[in-house]
C-alpha cells in the first residue's frame, strides 16, 4: 500500500479548493497520520475479495424514459450567485490568445 | 412547561385523532417550548413557526374532515440536510448559508403527507461530516442533559430537540453513525433503516452508498410510526428498495423469547473502563433476562471498520461536494477567472473538517493511488458484509455498544482521528448496510450522563429490529430515569 507523503497542494489543485500556508501544514500533518491509519487495511488479505460499492443487492435499476414534472426555471435561476437572462453567469473562462 | 410536549409522538396520534386535543394546541405548546429553550440549545437553526402553524391548521382540518392521519399533529425537527421546499437548507455550512430549497426531499414529504408539523431545521456538523455537532459553520448544539457537553453528532440537533421535548420526532442522517450516537448521547432512541430503505432523494449527499436518513424518538414504539410512514420504494431514488416493507408498529414485542443475540467477540467491552464495562454487560443480561438466548458471534474485520470507513466516505464526499462550485447556487466568491472562482468559493464556503475529507477523498481517488486505497476499502467492505451474514447465520440479532463513552466536553477532541474513534462501532453496521439502533441503556461517568445499546439486524429486518428494541425499553425503562438540564 502507498506510503508516499501526501502532497496537500497537487490535491487541493485536484479538488478546487485554495488553501493558505497555514492550512497546507496543517492539513498536511492530519492527512499524513489519517494514512497511516487507514495503512493497516493492507494486513488484510483481499486478493480473492470482489470490491462492492453496495451492499444491498440492488442490480440495474431502469425506467420509462418520460418526461416529468420539473423545477420551474425562475425558481432554479433566481437562486444562481450571478444570472444573465435565462443563463447562468461565470467569469470569463476561455482565455485570449 | 406544558406537559403536552412531553408526549409521545404516539400518544400525540391517538389525542388528535380522537379530537380530545388539536394539532395547533401541540404545536403551540412545542413552539412555546422552543422559544423558551431553544436560545440556550441552539437545537434548530431556522425556525420554522408560521409553517408550522399553517400545517397544524391543516391537519385539524384533515382530521376534522374524518381522515385517520398516522402522524396526526407530531411535531417534528427536520435535519437542516433534508430539502423543505420554501425553507433555508444549509447543511449547517456557509456555502448553503442562504439557500432555499425548490423542493421536498420524499422523507420529509412522507412525514408531512402522514401529518407530522415540521418545527425547525435542526442543526448538523458541516454536510453531516462529524460526530458532535462542534462542525457546524452555523451554530452551537448543547446537550440537554448537560450544557457543557456536546449532543453528539451528526444528527445533533434532531437528537438534542428531541431530547429537551422541542420535538416528538428527529428526522436524522446516518453515514457511519451519525443517528445512533447522537441519539446515545442524547438518551433517545436513533434508528438506521437498512440502506435503501428510505429515500434519499433531497438529501444533501455525503457518501452516497452510506448515507440513509432515520429517526430520532423518545420511544421505540415512535421510532417505528415514523419508519412505517417514511420506508418504502422511491422512484426519485433509484438506490431506494423495491421490495414490501413490513409494518414495524404492529411488531412491537414485550420479550425476547426465541430470539438468539449476538455478542461480537471482537467489541470487547472490558478496555472502555469497568464502569463502560459493566453497563454493557448489565445490558446484555437484560437482553438475556427477557427470554433471549445470548451467543458469541465473531467479527474478525472489527478493526478495519475506521480505515474502510475513512476512505470509502471521503471518496464519495470528494465527488458529491464537487457540485458546490459556485455557479448554479450558494455562495459565490469572484476571482479572475472561473478556476479561481472554483477555488476561492470553496476556500471559503467549506469548514476545516469538510476540506480535510475532500482532500482525503481526492488523494484516495486519485491517479496511482486508486487501486491502493479506493479499491481495497472497498474489497474490505466486501468482507464486512460477509462477515455479518456468517454472524447471522448464529444469530437474530446483534448487542453491541453505541458509543464508547457518554457524551463529551466541546472542543475535548482536538485530534481528527480522536473524534473519528467515536464512531468505532457504528461503523461496521453502515459498511454492510444493516438496519442498526440506539436504545438508552442506563448512565456512566461523572455526572452521570446517557448510554446507548446498540442492536443490529439482517438487511430488511427493522421489523424484528424495533420489536425487540421495544422488548428492552419497555422492561428496563431507562431513559426515564434521567432529567434534562433545562
Amino acid at each position: 500500500m502507498a506510503s508516499d507523503k501526501i502532497d496537500v497542494r497537487y490535491v487541493a489543485k485536484l479538488a478546487r479548493i485554495a488553501l493558505t500556508q497555514d492550512e497546507v501544514e496543517r492539513f498536511g500533518k492530519q492527512l499524513g497520520d489519517l494514512l497511516e491509519h487507514v495503512n493497516v487495511l493492507s494486513e488484510l488479505e483481499t486478493s480473492a475479495v470482489p470490491a462492492t460499492a453496495q451492499v444491498v443487492e440492488s442490480t440495474n435499476v431502469e425506467r420509462s424514459d418520460e418526461a416529468g414534472p420539473c423545477l420551474d426555471r425562475e425558481t432554479v435561476l433566481s437562486m444562481a450567485p450571478q444570472r444573465q437572462g435565462a443563463f447562468f453567469r461565470v467569469p470569463k473562462i476561455i482565455a485570449e490568445p | 412547561m406544558n406537559d403536552i410536549v412531553k408526549r409521545s409522538a404516539a400518544d400525540i396520534v391517538r389525542d388528535v385523532s380522537a379530537k380530545r386535543i388539536s394539532a395547533r394546541d401541540v404545536t403551540e405548546a412545542v413552539l412555546a417550548r422552543v422559544d423558551e429553550v431553544d436560545d440556550r440549545l441552539g437545537c434548530y437553526l431556522t425556525r420554522l413557526h408560521d409553517r408550522a402553524r399553517q400545517q397544524a391548521q391543516h391537519v385539524d382540518e384533515r382530521v376534522a374532515a374524518g381522515e385517520r392521519l398516522p402522524l396526526a399533529g407530531v411535531p417534528l425537527a427536520v435535519k437542516d440536510n433534508m430539502c423543505l421546499a420554501g425553507t433555508r437548507t444549509t447543511a449547517a455550512s456557509k456555502i448553503l448559508e442562504n439557500w432555499i430549497a425548490p423542493y421536498t426531499a420524499t422523507a420529509v414529504q412522507r412525514m408531512l403527507d402522514a401529518g407530522a408539523i415540521p418545527i425547525g431545521k435542526s442543526n448538523l456538523d458541516e454536510f453531516a461530516m462529524g460526530s458532535s455537532c462542534e462542525n457546524s459553520a452555523l451554530g452551537v448544539t448543547r446537550n440537554p442533559y448537560d450544557l457543557k457537553r456536546v449532543p453528539g453528532g451528526s444528527s445533533g440537533g434532531s437528537a438534542a430537540a428531541v431530547a429537551a421535548f422541542e420535538a416528538a420526532i428527529g428526522l436524522g442522517s446516518d453515514t457511519g453513525g451519525s443517528i445512533r450516537e447522537p441519539g446515545a448521547f442524547c438518551n433517545v432512541v436513533g434508528f438506521k433503516p437498512t440502506y435503501g430503505r428510505v429515500s434519499r432523494y433531497g438529501l444533501i449527499a455525503f457518501a452516497s452508498s452510506l448515507d440513509q436518513i432515520g429517526p430520532l424518538t423518545r420511544t421505540v414504539e415512535d421510532a417505528a410510526l415514523a419508519y412505517d410512514a417514511m420506508a418504502g420504494h422511491d422512484p426519485m431514488d433509484s438506490t431506494s428498495i423495491d421490495r414490501p416493507v413490513e409494518p414495524a408498529a404492529s411488531s412491537l414485542r414485550d420479550d425476547l423469547k426465541g430470539l438468539r443475540i449476538g455478542i461480537v467477540k471482537e467489541f470487547e467491552t472490558a478496555k472502555l473502563g469497568p464502569e463502560i464495562d459493566a453497563l454493557y454487560k448489565r445490558a446484555y443480561e437484560e437482553l438475556a433476562g427477557l427470554g433471549a438466548e445470548l451467543v458469541e458471534v465473531a467479527l474478525p474485520t472489527a478493526d478495519y471498520g475506521l480505515a474502510t470507513y475513512y476512505l470509502i466516505a471521503p471518496a464519495e464526499c470528494s465527488s458529491n461536494l464537487a457540485r458546490f462550485d459556485g455557479v448554479r447556487y450558494g455562495l459565490r466568491v469572484d476571482g479572475a477567472d472561473v478556476g479561481q472562482m472554483y477555488e476561492q468559493t470553496r476556500a471559503a464556503g467549506f469548514g476545516a473538517e469538510v476540506k480535510r475529507r475532500i482532500l482525503i477523498g481526492t488523494y484516495a481517488l486519485s491517479s496511482g493511488y486508486y487501486d491502493a486505497y479506493y479499491v481495497k476499502a472497498q474489497k474490505a467492505r466486501t468482507m464486512f458484509a460477509q462477515d455479518f451474514r456468517k454472524a447471522f447465520e448464529r444469530c437474530d440479532l446483534i448487542a453491541a455498544p453505541a458509543a464508547s463513552s457518554p457524551a463529551f466536553e466541546f472542543d475535548s477532541k482536538s485530534d481528527p482521528y480522536s473524534m473519528y474513534m467515536m464512531d468505532y462501532y457504528t461503523i461496521p453496521m453502515s459498511l454492510a448496510g444493516l438496519p442498526a439502533l440506539s436504545v438508552p441503556c442506563g448512565y456512566a461517568g461523572t455526572p452521570a450522563l446517557p448510554m446507548g445499546l446498540q442492536l443490529a439486524a439482517p438487511l430488511f429486518e427493522e421489523a424484528k429490529l424495533l420489536g425487540a428494541a421495544h422488548a428492552y425499553e419497555r422492561a428496563t425503562a431507562h431513559a426515564a430515569k434521567g432529567t434534562v438540564a433545562v
